[in-house]
């Protein structure tokens, strides 16, 4: 399941996709990130699925498009700490802050 | 005599139940109780078959609501809420449902509601909510493979379609009829913000421009919003709409025009259902899909039933 938190307004799209048949729920994009965006539990949109999964807290999912912007997502020299953590590759975001921010 | 105030917003409240159905005769009992910020639903099954409803609006306190919802459902028929295996709260005040075992968030839940609603072949279901709308691909078991929500705030939902029949002092089931009185399709408005949009009303009916049009420009802009979550998430076939909104045909005749996508008729997909004229109501689909998920984790063995009598 690809998992899109966040929002879309007139200024861009503003999602932190998770791809959940990736996840593993390991746990070390959350212990990777600064902001405290991330966490691992249940899974609450697959009632079937066993492991605990990753997610953004619930909390955060309508002001991501802040909360994440320290990190340079998608126009920073480096990946984004939670991209770089997850070794199987089930974390990116949307254009929102390459496109407002990148070409700056 | 005081003169009666007119609330616009105000939309019908319903309740049903299965005249085909002796629920003693059943096995599993489940229930799904929807708590919006705009409406609450309770739907009762019994062995996976719709056995009765209820649709009303949500108070100010969600324990009640919850408990209100599922006693109209239970109305008329001699079932008590201790006959009921297992319930699961869904819905913006789910963790506010007291008689739920569980919770379950309702992008899964309108997904599998959907599903059995409307049949297996449905891929993209759009739930139209009081507070928020979104937008979810599914397989063909129901199940969630993409989903993306707009909770930002209140255009293009319930709670915005509301309040702006409250302005324009139209009763909210008219609002679909009359936005197509017009001689030509206005330009949408250019803001459905709420707050925005109502200043940007008041102008207009300030200017003398025709209730019908600022009708039909609200109706389209709703659309347009609705439609620019659709197209990030990419629209696949079948596409259905839940949800109040997806009453009103206002706001779902101008979406499918402007993706050209048309939206699955309005029936059950159990011809069954449809002969034996049992009420399709698209605000139920997510307390139909908890209730459906609340059978399929007890036969699962996945949980124990919670039956009191
Ligand atoms: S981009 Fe930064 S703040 Fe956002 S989730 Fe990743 S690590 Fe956390
Ligand atoms: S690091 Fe990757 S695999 Fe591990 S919990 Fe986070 S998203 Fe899942």
């Amino acid at each position: 399941m690809l998992a899109n938190y966040g929002f879309k307004d007139g200024s861009g799209d503003w999602f932190l996709v998770i791809d959940t048949d990736k996840c593993d729920g390991c746990g070390k994009c959350e212990a990777a990130c600064p902001a405290n965006v991330l966490e691992v539990g249940p899974d609450e949109y697959d009632p079937f699925r066993e492991e605990p999964v990753a997610k953004v807290r619930e909390e955060e999912r309508k002001k991501i498009r802040y909360s994440c912007a320290s990190c340079r997502p998608g126009y920073g020299e480096e990946p984004t700490p939670c991209v770089i953590a997850c070794e199987s590759g089930a974390i990116y975001h949307s254009e929102g802050w390459k496109f407002l921010y990148g070409k700056q | 005599m005081a003169e009666e105030v007119r609330e616009f917003w105000r939309w019908p409240e319903s309740h049903w139940a299965n005249p085909d159905i002796d629920w003693k005769q059943g096995k599993i009992i489940t229930s799904g109780v929807d708590v919006g910020s705009v409406s609450t639903q309770a739907v009762i099954m019994v062995d996976g078959e719709l056995y009765a409803f209820s649709s009303t609006r949500t108070g100010s306190d969600s324990p009640d609501s919850a408990l209100k919802g599922l006693s109209i459902a239970l109305e008329g028929t001699s079932m008590t809420a201790d006959n009921i295996d297992y319930c699961i709260g869904t819905g913006y005040g789910r963790v506010n449902v007291p008689m739920a075992q569980q919770t379950i968030t309702e992008i899964a839940c309108h997904a599998r509601g959907a599903n059995f609603v409307y049949g297996s072949a449905v891929r993209t279901v759009m739930d139209m909510g009081g507070q928020d709308c979104k937008a979810i691909r599914c397989d063909e078991r129901g199940k969630v493979i993409k989903f993306m929500m707009n909770d930002k705030c209140a255009a293009g939902t319930g709670r915005g379609m509301e309040v702006f029949a409250d302005l324009i002092g139209v009763p909210v089931w008219e609002i679909g009829p009359r936005s197509f009185q017009v001689e030509k399709e206005p330009p949408m408005i250019s803001s459905t913000c709420v707050v925005f949009a109502k200043s940007e009303v008041v102008g207009l009916l300030e200017e003398g421009e025709p209730e019908n049009d600022i009708i039909a420009a609200y109706c389209a802009a709703m659309a347009h919003r609705i439609v620019e979550l659709l197209n990030r998430l990419g629209v696949e076939k079948e596409f259905a709409i839940t949800g109040g909104i997806a009453k009103n045909e206002g706001v779902v005749k101008r979406l499918e025009k402007e993706i050209d996508v048309k939206t699955m008729e309005k029936v059950w997909h159990n011809p069954e259902y449809n002969s034996r004229n049992y009420p399709f109501d698209t605000q139920i689909i997510g307390a139909l899909g908890a209730a459906l998920f609340a059978m399929a984790l007890l036969e699962r063995g996945r949980v124990k039933s919670a039956r009191k009598a």
